[in-house]
């Protein structure tokens, strides 16, 4: 039985995985923004959830550093104890509008990437104290290589990734196993409105995979699973052949 | 934002903008629609401002009573979703229809009814709460006994009062999550309205399906089907498997259905049932919802879909009004695969809902060139009959032909323009049958 806390479980992938958990049995805390949206999530997930299953939720907000340790400790201190801390949040604008909005654009870089980080450091903080446990932090198939429709954004999610992978060289032998989970396109209200590539997912098939990679700890998970094979060709591509294709 | 095509379960089609956000607090104000299983134009948003926002990410539950059933949830939750997570604790909804690709949302809007009609009535008469959206913008609660009116039109009312944001209902408590069937081959039309009859005292769930081809003697044989819930010492002790999805691998040629080939079918699913009677214990999946299994079979009909034509023929009609009806459909050569046919209980106070005491008839219709013709025919027959259509699947109808059936439209109306004087919230349905203007 594992004890969670999930920033963004209220929406998306974050919202699905939730419902996982408790539907086995595991303890979740909902990390998220705005008290009326964590207030439904945690009774949406505790009506699902199987008897005995524990939920409690707690705002937190990726734009707010000073909000990642209360919350953490909070939800660490209602589960009795967490031995997982999962990330779903995140903030996202296509290429053409992060060029437009620099603001935008700063606001983007720096909660996909620096407090990002900063909630990782916190909970790696929670995690190690307690002799171990698993770190799993959503970034995406878009920091896999630099591509021209997501240069900002590919670039936030490369260093997120860059990170976790740093993370879990240093602690994996303290018993801190990092999965670093690169969804490829998932039908969800962030990606609304832009053009369904082939191989979209769903975020309930997502979270089935998430959640195997989670337990088996498992350090990149792509998630469709197809996107492995798909990163790996476009990864393996030379730089004047990525200049001519629009991907 | 580019468009794209917004398809109704018949495939009828606007191009237009389909917003699903995570949450439906801050949505423009335009028409919900949920899993799009309205047969026709009602989910569809109107062609001269096409945008919709579909409700299926908001689908949380926000309460659930363990003692009493008592539920709340977001208006997007599904059927499918609710019953993944309460049929194995012993729970079911008070009404369903004949599919799970339903939400609560479009549950309500369309006031479904079932297998249980002639016993419980429709979903809406179950329906304790609703929180809604109305045009000025405020969020306010009605039920039965709250804004009494509101709650009436909303039930049954296709989404044109307001944007329904949560529902809250009783589920049921069930033995077990199996059916006990019993199922009878019934040889004509008449007999079939008779043992229909007969049945509904007894059976709390009844429904059969129709051979509306076969003209004469044997016009309108078909199969009737009875249920209940099993008793425990009844059912089998392990939980009903969801049957595996298949999906219906091609958009078929129009060819494929011809007299011919549904005349195949119509005689294949009578004899099939060789034996008189049948019973036994059968899957709530198979019992319910036959076809959800069948992903896309709506594609069975081709690229220009079809569209379910369904009437309820009231008592006062008198004896023998089933069997006039299929006179005129088998004279004009019957065009339809099975035809699903259910006695249907007293009518709801919601000034839209469907059904009224008398019988239901709902059958398929490929769209062709003369369908137009076909509805109108259909239409003229059924209001001389005194009787109504459901606008949950109807594409076709005339507005002067609608209004003719519908005795509680003006008091519709009337709640409507009330509440939303300027129409914000229309459909393609509300535009083609009250002629709705921005």
């Amino acid at each position: 039985m594992k004890r969670v806390a999930i920033l963004g479980a209220t929406r998306g992938m974050g919202r699905a995985l939730a419902r996982r958990f408790v539907e086995r049995g595991d303890f979740v805390a909902v990390l998220g923004r705005g008290a009326d949206e964590v207030r439904r999530s945690v009774a949406d997930l505790e009506a699902r959830g199987v008897p005995g299953t524990r939920v409690a939720g707690f705002t937190c907000d990726l734009e707010l550093p000073e909000t990642f340790k209360p919350a953490l400790e909070a939800a660490e201190q209602r589960l009795d104890g967490l031995d997982t801390v999962v990330v779903t949040a995140g903030a996202f604008a296509t290429q053409e509008q992060l060029e437009r909005d620099p603001a935008l654009a700063a606001r983007v870089l720096t909660v996909d990437f620096a407090n990002t980080v900063l909630f990782c450091e916190e909970a790696k903080k929670k995690l190690l104290q307690r002799g171990g446990g698993t770190l799993c932090v959503f970034s995406s198939v878009a920091g896999d290589r630099g591509r021209s429709p997501v240069v900002l954004y590919g670039a936030a999610k490369a260093g997120l990734s860059a990170y976790l992978e740093g993370l879990d060289h240093k602690h994996r032998k303290d018993g801190l196993v990092t999965v670093c989970v690169k969804p490829g396109f998932v039908r969800t209200a962030m990606t609304e409105g832009l053009p369904t590539p082939p191989f979209a997912g769903d975020p309930e098939a997502v979270a089935g995979v998430v959640l195997e990679g989670l337990d088996a700890g498992t350090p990149v998970v792509y998630a469709p699973p197809v996107w492995r094979a798909v990163m790996t060709a476009i990864k393996a591509m030379p730089r004047f052949v990525m200049r001519r294709v629009k991907f | 934002m580019t468009d794209s095509r917004i398809e109704g379960w018949g495939r009828t089609a606007v191009m237009g903008q389909e917003l699903q956000p995570d949450s439906l607090e801050q949505s423009p104000p335009v028409l919900f629609r949920g899993l799009g299983r309205s047969y026709g134009d009602s989910s569809l948003p109107p062609q001269e401002s096409p945008v919709v926002v579909n409700t299926t990410r908001a689908n949380r539950m926000l309460a659930f009573d363990g003692g009493t059933g008592l539920l709340r949830a977001e208006a997007g939750l599904s059927l499918l979703d609710l019953h993944r997570t309460l049929l194995p604790r012993g729970w079911f909804v008070p009404v369903t229809p004949g599919t799970q690709f339903v939400t609560l949302g479009g549950a309500v809007a369309a006031d479904v009814h079932g297998k249980n009609h002639h016993v419980e009535g429709c979903f809406g008469a179950h329906v304790r709460r609703l929180k809604m959206r109305v045009a000025d913008g405020r969020v306010l609660e009605c039920g039965p006994d709250l804004e009494r009116e509101l709650f009436l039109a909303t039930v049954g009312g296709m989404g044109l009062t307001g944007q329904i944001l949560e529902v809250e209902f009783p589920m049921v408590r069930i033995p077990t999550p199996w059916i006990w069937q019993e199922s009878e081959r019934v040889s004509d039309i008449d007999e079939y309205v008779e043992k229909l009859k007969e049945a509904a005292p007894r059976w709390p769930m009844t429904v059969g399906w129709i051979d509306c081809l076969t003209p004469g003697r044997h016009m309108g044989r078909g199969i009737l089907m009875k249920g209940r819930w099993a008793h425990s010492h009844e059912a089998p002790a392990h939980f009903p498997s969801e049957p595996p999805n298949v999906a219906f691998p091609i958009e078929a040629p129009e060819w494929l259905l011809n007299p011919l080939s549904i005349r195949a079918f119509n005689f294949a699913f009578y004899w099939k049932h060789l034996p008189r009677k049948l019973g036994g214990i059968v899957s709530p999946f198979s019992f319910f919802w036959p076809l959800d299994f069948v992903k896309g079979w709506n594609r069975m009909y081709g690229r220009r879909g079809f569209t379910q034509y369904q009437c309820v023929l009231p008592d006062a009609a008198g004896p023998g009004a089933a069997r006039r009806f299929l006179e005129v459909l088998t004279r004009r050569g019957g065009a339809s695969f099975l035809c699903v046919i259910k006695d249907c209980g007293p009518e709801s106070p919601a000034f839209l809902s469907f059904p009224r005491p008398g019988i239901s008839v709902a059958l398929d219709i490929a769209i062709r060139n003369d369908t137009q013709a076909l509805v109108d025919e259909l239409n003229e027959h059924v209001l001389r009959e005194g009787g109504r259509i459901y606008l949950a699947k109807d594409t076709f109808t005339r507005p002067e032909h609608f209004r003719a059936m519908e005795a509680r439209l003006p008091r519709f109306l009337e709640v409507r323009e009330k509440w939303d004087p300027q129409h914000r919230f229309r459909s393609a349905q509300s535009v083609r049958l009250f002629g709705d203007a921005p």
